[in-house]
């Protein structure tokens, strides 16, 4: 998991480095947004697993179970589904943001 | 050898294997290594992350909590680990490319204001403090139960480790030994869930025990609501707080969680941003395994101890059962003098458990063996100290650091500065202590409390701070102050001066002190918003810095967490 470590870690205030990345306002402007509309989308699906169905949906989705176990399903998302989305969510957005980096050029690699 | 004896020899055990780390971390590691090396790769930081987060409330209070809750006790589970979705998205990234140590370092130079930062630390040695007071009264009720004294004596002993442990030990916050701590942690609390859940599911992944059949054929579920039914308990599946209640509480521990102090420290030991990001959600990892086996802690538990004691004849309760007794975490009156236990939820109770010494008396109660219920204190222990010790740290630098030397008195020595974090330590122990033996709740409320300031203070100060490139100086003070006075208050009149009105009926929305962090929260958005609307926006200086940590690149060398 650990990365390779830059050999010269490059002095934090730097006379030298461009502004925010070296981005042009408007590339600035476009993954902010993109960034914006990645984070919304998650904190969407954050919501609906935690205080949608373990919360405010909890007493409708009681009347199924969890396919192959005990579990009423309300009870289940409010003591482990919405864990394990949880889980899910942090990686997605690890990979999606490293990627959008990449795309945009603003990996710290490419320092 | 018998539980004493275990416990003694597991506890040194794991002890030994913690300062043997740190020694062998601290030979490895000097300044150039971290720099060069750039810090602390994502898996070992999120096992740390995950050793500093959970802490005795983890450990030992929220499976109690939940057994005797049920779905209740739901609002721990999703608060706890939904915050750090939060953290991941909205904050570990751009703290970690801003690249300061402290929050009031960000909240300071964010706001360009020493009023913010002075505002900040206070916040952060307020949230610190509550929550220590839990760690404190977490590790007063093993210590009390294995050494077989009382609670204040236990909270006492627990003190004088604490304070050898995290002010003159000076392990604290090494990243290595937190990772030891991980795993001793986690072994202890598996290790009796497996074998719970062999002997009472018939499958040894609790996860999946807790939600099939008994070995008598009938879902574990269904026994459990049932014998709750039969004997006047509220329903364990649909719980007894309301709907907005749990919401609330949910909320606030989740925003909480996300603006925890000593939690967003750790996102500054990670290399890069990109490790930042990840390091998250490894941390979740490590923190779900503990966090999907409590549910099944908790029935395992609560149908044992149900089946065990109820309507049982008090002259055949095992060992277990007068050990606690002395510790007055446990007692039994016997209200109708048949001699046997009535535990119910009427008029008729006889019974009354303490609900924090469920997870450690669960082994016991099942009767496995000595060595597994010693692991369990080692492993309460290693939650409680680490835990503490990263708060201690929060609370020392807070003083030493953020107050004196960048505000109060510029000038101070790096030897006063040194003598100040370790003075603000102690005086936080013992301050600790005073609660850990007085405390306002069950471990996991009170640690609750202090995610309800956290949510109200910090939460929506650094959102906006990154987010919105508007807010300015006079908008995060107001919103501070009026965000944790408003929570604070609430607080301290319903746990403190009204405590006997505490009754859902009266308070606000029917929102417990425990979720009104989430109120708190609104209110400080709101006129944090407001006030910066009607004032003047920031320095383009603070503007552009603000472009700056939205993107990674640039980011700086990792910070080093040191003693």
């Amino acid at each position: 998991m650990s990365e390779t470590p830059p050999t010269d870690a490059e002095p934090r205030h730097s006379q030298t480095r461009l502004p925010a990345g070296g981005l042009s306002p408007e590339q600035r402007a476009a993954y902010w947004s993109r960034n914006i509309r990645l984070l919304l989308t998650l904190l969407l699906i954050w919501a609906v697993a935690s205080f949608g169905c373990g919360v405010l949906l909890r007493d409708w989705l009681d009347q199924w179970m969890l396919p192959g176990s005990n579990f009423p399903l309300g009870f289940w998302f409010a003591q482990q589904g919405s864990i394990i989305t949880f889980v899910i969510l942090v990686f997605v957005y690890a990979r999606r943001m490293n990627k959008l980096d990449q795309e945009f050029g603003v990996a710290e690699d490419e320092d | 050898m018998g539980v004493q004896a275990w416990t003694f020899v597991l506890v040194g055990i794991s002890f030994a294997l913690y300062i043997g780390v740190a020694i062998w971390s601290r030979a490895g590691s000097t300044k150039e290594f971290y720099v060069a090396g750039g810090g602390v790769p994502p898996l070992a930081n999120g096992m740390a992350t995950a050793a500093d987060w959970m802490s005795a409330a983890s450990f030992i209070s929220m499976a109690g909590i939940i057994s005797f809750a049920g779905y209740d006790g739901s609002v721990y589970l999703m608060g706890w680990t939904g915050g750090y979705v939060l953290l991941a998205l909205l904050l570990a990234p751009y703290l970690r490319k801003f690249g300061k140590f402290t929050i009031p370092d960000f909240v300071g130079d964010r706001y360009e204001s020493n009023t913010a930062r002075i505002v900040a630390v206070l916040c952060a040695i307020f949230v610190s403090f509550t929550y220590v007071a839990g760690q404190m009264s977490g590790v007063g009720i093993v210590l009390s139960r294995f050494l077989e004294v009382d609670q204040t004596t236990g909270v006492l002993i627990g003190m004088g480790i604490v304070f050898f442990y995290a002010v003159l030990g000076g392990m604290k916050g090494i990243t290595y030994t937190q990772v030891a701590q991980y795993c001793v942690l986690i072994f202890a609390y598996l290790v009796p869930a497996i074998f719970l859940s062999i002997l009472m599911s018939d499958n040894p992944i609790p996860m999946l025990g807790f939600g099939g059949n008994g070995v008598d054929g009938m879902p574990l579920l269904n026994k459990l609501e049932g014998l709750h039914e039969e004997l006047g308990f509220a329903s364990y599946l649909d719980g007894s707080k309301s709907t907005m209640d749990v919401f609330a509480i949910t909320a606030a521990l989740m925003a909480g969680t996300a603006g925890l102090p000593h939690v967003i420290v750790r996102f500054y030991t990670v290399p890069k941003v990109r490790d930042a990001r990840k390091s998250v959600g490894w941390a979740l990892i490590f923190i779900a395994i503990l966090y999907l086996t409590a549910p099944a802690i908790a029935v395992f538990a609560r149908t044992n101890l149900l089946q065990t004691v109820s309507n049982q004849p008090y002259e055949s309760m095992p060992e277990w059962f007068t050990k606690w007794e002395s510790t007055g975490l446990l007692a039994w009156e016997d209200g109708n003098g048949d001699g046997l236990i009535q535990y119910t939820g009427t008029e008729a109770n006889e019974l009354e458990v303490n609900r924090d010494i469920m997870v450690l008396a669960n082994p016991e109660i099942a009767a496995l063996p000595d060595w597994v219920i010693g692991l369990v204190a080692a492993g309460a222990l290693a939650a409680a100290l680490s835990t503490a010790a990263g708060l201690l740290l929060v609370v020392s630098t807070a003083i030493s650091h953020d107050l004196l030397k960048r505000a109060v008195m510029p000038t101070i020595t790096e030897k006063g500065e040194l003598l100040a974090a370790r003075i603000a330590a102690g005086v936080a122990v013992v301050i600790a202590g005073y609660f850990g033996i007085n405390p306002p709740g069950y471990v996991a409320e009170t640690v609750a409390l202090a995610f309800g300031l956290a949510a109200s203070s910090f939460f929506p100060v650094l959102l906006l701070g990154i987010f919105s490139k508007r807010m300015n100086r006079a908008g995060a003070i107001s919103g501070m102050v009026c965000g944790i006075g408003f929570t604070a208050g609430y607080i301290i009149y319903w746990q403190f001066l009204n405590r006997a009105d505490s009754t859902p009926e009266n308070w606000l929305w029917g929102i417990s002190p425990q979720g009104i962090g989430m109120v708190g929260m609104c209110v400080n958005l709101i006129v944090a918003t407001v006030v910066s609307r009607l004032t003047a926006p920031p320095s383009a200086g603070v503007q552009a810095m603000v472009e700056e940590i939205r993107v990674p690149k640039g980011s700086g060398p990792a910070h080093e967490i040191e003693a």
